[in-house]
């Protein structure tokens, strides 16, 4: 595959590379990407050596917060963040899972409080490295692979 | 700042154990005191609860305080709809303490974070219930006047039992050596070995309630195997016969040995075994209103003399 860039270049916003091409529509929610009014370019199943497939998003003039951005880390931990100003990348990022993630992922005990009750879920991060969380009121363990996130994420 | 109350019997270091074991140790000298007067601790049973609501009540009673309350959710504002925080801040405006069983897992942490006044969990569905812990470690103590360096045999169903599996974490503190007795279908989970291999507790496990479970160990703590939690019914008729302790079992049994089980007992403790010294159990029950007597007055600030 050629050099030729698959998503149009960005003048000044983000880019988020390297999305596994299944969590593409799971960061979309996860940033909320569809209550924003900027201008976004998504790609999906574009050719990665790598990776065999990837999906990209482009976000003009959209600069996330730290907090923000990495919960996507939930679903995909090692994309690449290229902050672009003036059709330059000034900021290689990575992102990082927090300690604590709130309000952003559904715990699967149907039993839980959290699912009968108005109030935000709470995870504790357990480990990083395997993403694995545990519920701060029911208190089990989510693998990685079983995380759902909340409604409307 | 928010008040200190019981959701999880990691909520308790290993000086606040002691301290709640020494407590109950006056309750049971003198359970009969005028230390709750004036005071209205509300009983909130979103799920009928008998014995540990009759523990409760009996516990609060005998230091002459008043209960409120209501012991199942046909006579509660929950059936109209009402959240579980619209209960808890209308009962706390009302009282000076909550005891709560809830069916739903992790209801107790959150009421405790909604509640401005302390909370007791109860039994909140599966997940825990502290003051039984607190029962179960008072009696080891109690019978063996120590909690330290003991062995403590756990026999029945290891893998949904939340007795178990809480006694595991409140006994972490004192260096414990565990030997765990179950069908293969209800075998301790994975997560509760690692709890002991990060604490570098030691432990065995067996298929077979054999003798040399129980001839080496200092509590035996019995449990029900339950019926409905086997999925294959061929696997519950081939075991349900043998974990169940006889009193010939006992004959060479260690002098100091006791048996405890967080009742209701069906068939898993034959009835020759209550004539035995060794039973504890319905002794382990009453300590219930003496550990519970402890832990309200601790989190009410409490002190309480000899």
């Amino acid at each position: 595959m050629g050099k030729e860039l698959q998503v149009a270049a960005l003048e000044s916003g983000t880019a988020i590379d390297h999305i596994p091409s299944d969590q593409l529509f799971k960061v979309v929610g996860l940033l909320r990407l569809q209550d924003l009014k900027n201008r976004i370019t998504i790609g999906n199943n574009l050719g990665s050596r790598k990776m065999g497939t990837k999906g990209i998003i482009k976000i003009s003039d959209k600069f996330f917060e730290e907090d923000e951005i990495n919960r996507i880390a939930l679903v995909a931990p090692k994309v690449k963040l290229n902050i672009i100003k003036n059709y330059e990348v000034v900021e290689k990022k990575r992102v990082t899972l927090p300690n604590i993630v709130i309000g952003i992922v559904k715990c699967n005990n149907p039993k839980c409080i959290t699912n009968n009750e108005p109030m935000k879920t709470r995870f504790d991060v357990i480990d990083k490295d395997k993403v694995i969380l545990q519920c701060h009121y029911c208190e089990i363990k989510i693998n990685k692979e079983d995380i759902i996130l909340s409604k409307g994420k | 700042m928010k008040p200190k109350s019981l959701v999880n019997i990691d909520d308790y270091d290993k000086d606040d154990i002691m301290r709640i074991i020494d407590t109950a140790c006056k309750f049971k000298k003198n359970p009969n005191r005028q230390l709750l007067k004036g005071k209205v601790c509300a009983a909130l049973f979103f799920e009928p609860s008998t014995r540990t609501r009759l523990s409760f009540e009996t516990a609060i009673s005998r230091l002459e305080g008043r209960i409120v309350g209501f012991s199942d959710t046909a006579t509660s504002s929950a059936t109209k709809g009402e959240s579980l925080k619209d209960t808890i801040m209308m009962v706390s405006n009302y009282t000076d303490l909550i005891i709560m069983r809830h069916h739903l897992e992790g209801s107790a942490r959150y009421a405790s974070e909604v509640s401005p006044i302390p909370i007791i969990n109860a039994g909140d569905g599966s997940n825990q219930h502290p003051t039984q812990t607190m029962l179960d470690i008072f009696s080891i103590y109690e019978t063996q006047k120590t909690l330290q360096n003991l062995t403590i045999t756990i026999v029945g169903d290891l893998k949904y039992g939340r007795a178990v599996h809480s006694l595991i974490e409140g006994l972490s503190h004192f260096e414990p050596t565990f030997n765990f007795v179950a069908p293969e279908e209800l075998k301790i989970p994975e997560k509760h070995k690692v709890f002991c291999d990060k604490k570098s507790i030691k432990y065995r496990e067996f298929t077979e309630f054999s003798l040399e479970s129980i001839n080496d160990t200092d509590i035996l703590y019995m449990t029900r195997v339950q019926r409905e939690r086997f999925t294959d019914l061929m696997e519950y008729e081939k075991v349900k016969n043998i974990y169940i302790l006889k009193n010939d079992m006992l004959k060479n049994s260690r002098d100091n040995l006791k048996i405890l089980h967080p009742l209701p007992r069906v068939k898993e403790i034959s009835q020759d075994v209550d004539e035995n010294p060794k039973a504890y159990y319905f002794e382990q029950a009453r300590n219930g209103i003496y550990a519970r007597q402890a832990v309200i007055c601790d989190l009410l600030g409490i002190e309480v003399n000899s």
